[in-house]
């Protein structure tokens, strides 16, 4: 099983991949071009642009014209990449995004990088902890969280399959491989990467590792838990969500983000709409970010497998106590 | 109670500019310290490479080898924090180092004691990843003690990665989104201007930040509002984080759009202190239009290792280059770092 592993597998920062697929993709796809904001060598789209410097465009530090030429790219027929980093992307650009890309349905990839507080040092000012909330939010959009080096990989090749605007979260710092090496990425799937009975966990991106950290712990304990690698937070995998509801009778959802519109409250609307259980989530509880290592906000922050440990025991035993009340009735 | 008072001529005829300053006591405008060497700064607490203590305020000295010695001062503490924060940006940092230096201890008045008083001036480091030019400079000032610059970056620290108004004394907005900074000093001179105070408003931005399109819908606006009570300064370092601004964006003919933008352009050399100072005080006369002083730098100013590579935008020094900046800058790295971070 992947949560045995975790331990002892390598560590590979997302956008790395990233930039490494992306530069990989533009041989064998003439359409693809790629834009930045003067952040290439953050992003690694210099890959690309060392590359294929004549289909490369920096826009210099100007989101909101990116996402705007981006668009004309696409409405003539281009397949662009545009990035930057999440905050940018996602907050500066939003309504960019929203009018010239989303709405006309465009063939636009926002792929973008340093994600969630594991930005670390630079501050709230850098942090991206609403993006996902902020991307779901517009209709036509999809939206993507890989998980490890190995998904980013074969997501970054299976959305230019695809054809509409796509948002992808990847991150600064250096995560723990989860996946196989031949995993497959289907778009507005789940993955159950751990079984269990007892309850489930369904992450995000870091939190997925974490998440098995937290399962093998309550493991421990007696306890079996599903893990559920929910890389496509829209559209949502409703199916495994509900089958996981009836299953396990218990939820808990962690994510790198805002409790506030993001996976957790994309899992709690299906939750609640198709087979009400006990949920709790895992996240930044409606506050900003700071400065700090990427390890020390992770504490600081709740986002930790022994926090993730204390939630599925919460919804346990709620889970238990409506069962008990119900047999009573 | 000291009174300045200043004749000039303009274009429109004579201006006459009266400033009162206030004594200590009654929240008093800043008036920098004495010292004499760099890296040594002899007052009666303390004496380091850091001043362990706060720093005494002593009537102004600004002459222009004093304000010399304070941005080299500041420039140390930056690469010292920088070292010890083991992130952040050093090429814009000492790049802006010789124009906060001019306004923290030459031009604006404020006051360490009372960092809220109403009738400061107000500055706005648009280019927030050079938070750390402008905590040294408070820091010196005596907004906090220098100590806390080793807690630059770090979990709790009062001093964030970029200006946090928060948590940090003397901060008066949040930047570190770059392209923001001047709509809000925009703001802030408008109130100013509403309420009739004598206040006037700073903005630095980076000729890579210009490229955002906000800057230039507040260089629309404060050209509109006649905002006369504002002076901003583009840190024309040329470089930004992927290369040459010529290469990446080109923004020339920068005088030029400021200019067709309706404001009043000084082009200087932002490492000469003597153009610096003058042009703050030419600005402060100018009427019915804003003021952008457009400083010709070099990025990473002061050491040769960090001067014109862009490489160094956001990266600290290490060791072995602090040592490299100390010889430099003639100062002695004894008691580094034991003794000033004791
Ligand atoms: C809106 C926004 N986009 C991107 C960044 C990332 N960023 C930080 S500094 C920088 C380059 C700035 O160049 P410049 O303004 O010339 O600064 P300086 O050379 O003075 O350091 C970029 C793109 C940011 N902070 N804010
Ligand atoms: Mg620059």
């Amino acid at each position: 099983m992947a949560g045995e592993s975790v331990t002892m597998t390598k560590l590979i920062a997302t956008r790395d991949v990233y930039g490494e697929t992306l530069a990989r993709l533009g041989e064998s796809s003439q359409e693809i071009v790629v834009l930045d904001a003067d952040l290439s060598g953050s992003t690694k789209t210099n890959i690309f642009a060392k590359k294929f410097p004549e289909r490369f465009f920096n826009m210099g530090v100007s989101e909101a014209d990116m996402m705007g030429t981006a668009a004309g790219l696409a409405a003539v027929g281009k397949i662009p990449f545009a990035s930057t980093f999440a905050i940018f992307a996602s907050g500066r650009a939003w309504e960019q995004v929203r009018q010239s890309i989303a709405y006309p349905k465009l063939n636009v990839k926002i792929v973008a990088s340093h994600g969630g507080i594991t930005v670390g040092e630079d501050g709230a000012s850098h942090q991206a902890i609403e993006d996902i909330a902020i991307m779901r939010a517009i209709p036509n959009m999809t939206v993507i969280v890989p998980c490890d080096g190995v998904e980013t990989r074969s997501v970054i090749q299976e959305i230019v399959k695809y054809n509409g605007p796509v948002y992808v979260r990847v991150a600064r710092g250096k995560f723990p491989v989860v996946l196989p090496e031949d995993y497959k990425f289907t778009m507005g799937k789940g993955m159950v990467v751990r079984d269990g009975k007892d309850a489930t966990i369904i992450a995000m991106g870091l939190m997925v590792s974490h998440a098995l950290e937290a399962a093998a712990m309550l493991e421990k304990e007696g306890l079996q838990i599903q893990v559920i690698n929910m890389s496509t937070i829209k559209p949502i995998d409703r199916e495994l969500i509900v089958k996981a509801a009836k299953e396990t009778g218990a939820i808990v959802t962690c994510e790198e983000h805002s409790i506030i519109g993001g996976l957790g409250e994309a899992v709690a609307s299906v939750v609640a709409e198709e087979c009400p259980v006990p949920m709790k989530r895992v996240g930044i509880q409606d506050k900003f970010g700071q400065s700090g290592l990427a390890e020390e906000l992770l504490v600081h922050y709740g986002l930790m497998p022994k926090d993730i440990e204390k939630a599925v025991k919460n919804v346990i035993e709620k889970s238990q106590s409506i069962r008990v009340k119900t047999l009573l009735l | 109670m000291r009174f300045f008072a200043s004749l000039r001529m303009t274009s429109e005829g004579f201006r006459v500019t009266l400033r009162v300053r206030f004594l200590a006591s009654l929240g008093m405008t800043f008036s920098c310290n004495c010292f004499s060497k760099i890296g040594v700064i002899n007052h009666k607490k303390g004496v380091g490479i850091l001043a362990k203590s706060d720093v005494e305020l002593k009537p102004s000295n600004t002459s222009i080898d004093n304000l010399k010695k304070w941005a080299k001062q500041l420039r140390l503490d930056v690469l010292m924090m920088l070292n010890k924060a083991k992130s952040g940006h050093t090429g814009g940092s000492l790049s802006a180092a010789d124009i906060v230096t001019a306004l923290y201890f030459y031009k604006m008045r404020h006051n360490p004691k009372d960092p809220k008083w109403a009738d400061r001036d107000r500055f706005v480091l648009s280019k927030g990843h050079a938070a750390p030019i402008q905590y040294a400079a408070l820091a010196r000032c005596g907004y906090f003690s220098p100590k806390e610059l080793f807690t630059l970056r770090k979990l709790g620290s009062i001093l964030q990665g970029h200006p946090d108004m928060k948590c940090t004394p003397g901060i008066e907005v949040c930047t570190g989104s770059l392209g923001q900074g001047l709509s809000m000093a925009n703001g802030m001179a408008l109130a100013l201007r509403l309420d009739k105070r004598p206040s006037r408003v700073y903005a630095l931005l980076g000729d890579g930040e210009v490229e955002e399109g906000q800057v230039w819908e507040a260089a629309m606006s404060a050209a509109h509002y006649k905002l006369d009570n504002l002076c901003a300064f583009v840190d024309f370092n040329g470089f930004q984080i992927d290369g040459a601004v010529t290469d990446v964006m080109n923004i020339e003919p920068l005088s030029e759009k400021w200019k067709a933008f309706g404001w009043h352009v000084i082009m200087i050399d932002g490492h000469n202190m003597g153009q610096i100072i003058r042009a703050l005080d030419d600005a402060e006369t100018i009427k019915s239009q804003p003021t952008m002083i457009i400083a010709r730098t070099v990025k990473g100013k002061g050491v040769s290792i960090f001067e014109g590579k862009y490489q160094y935008h956001g990266v600290p020094p290490s060791d072995e280059e602090l040592k490299k900046s100390f010889d430099e800058l003639g100062v002695s790295a004894d008691g580094w770092p034991e003794k000033v971070l004791q």
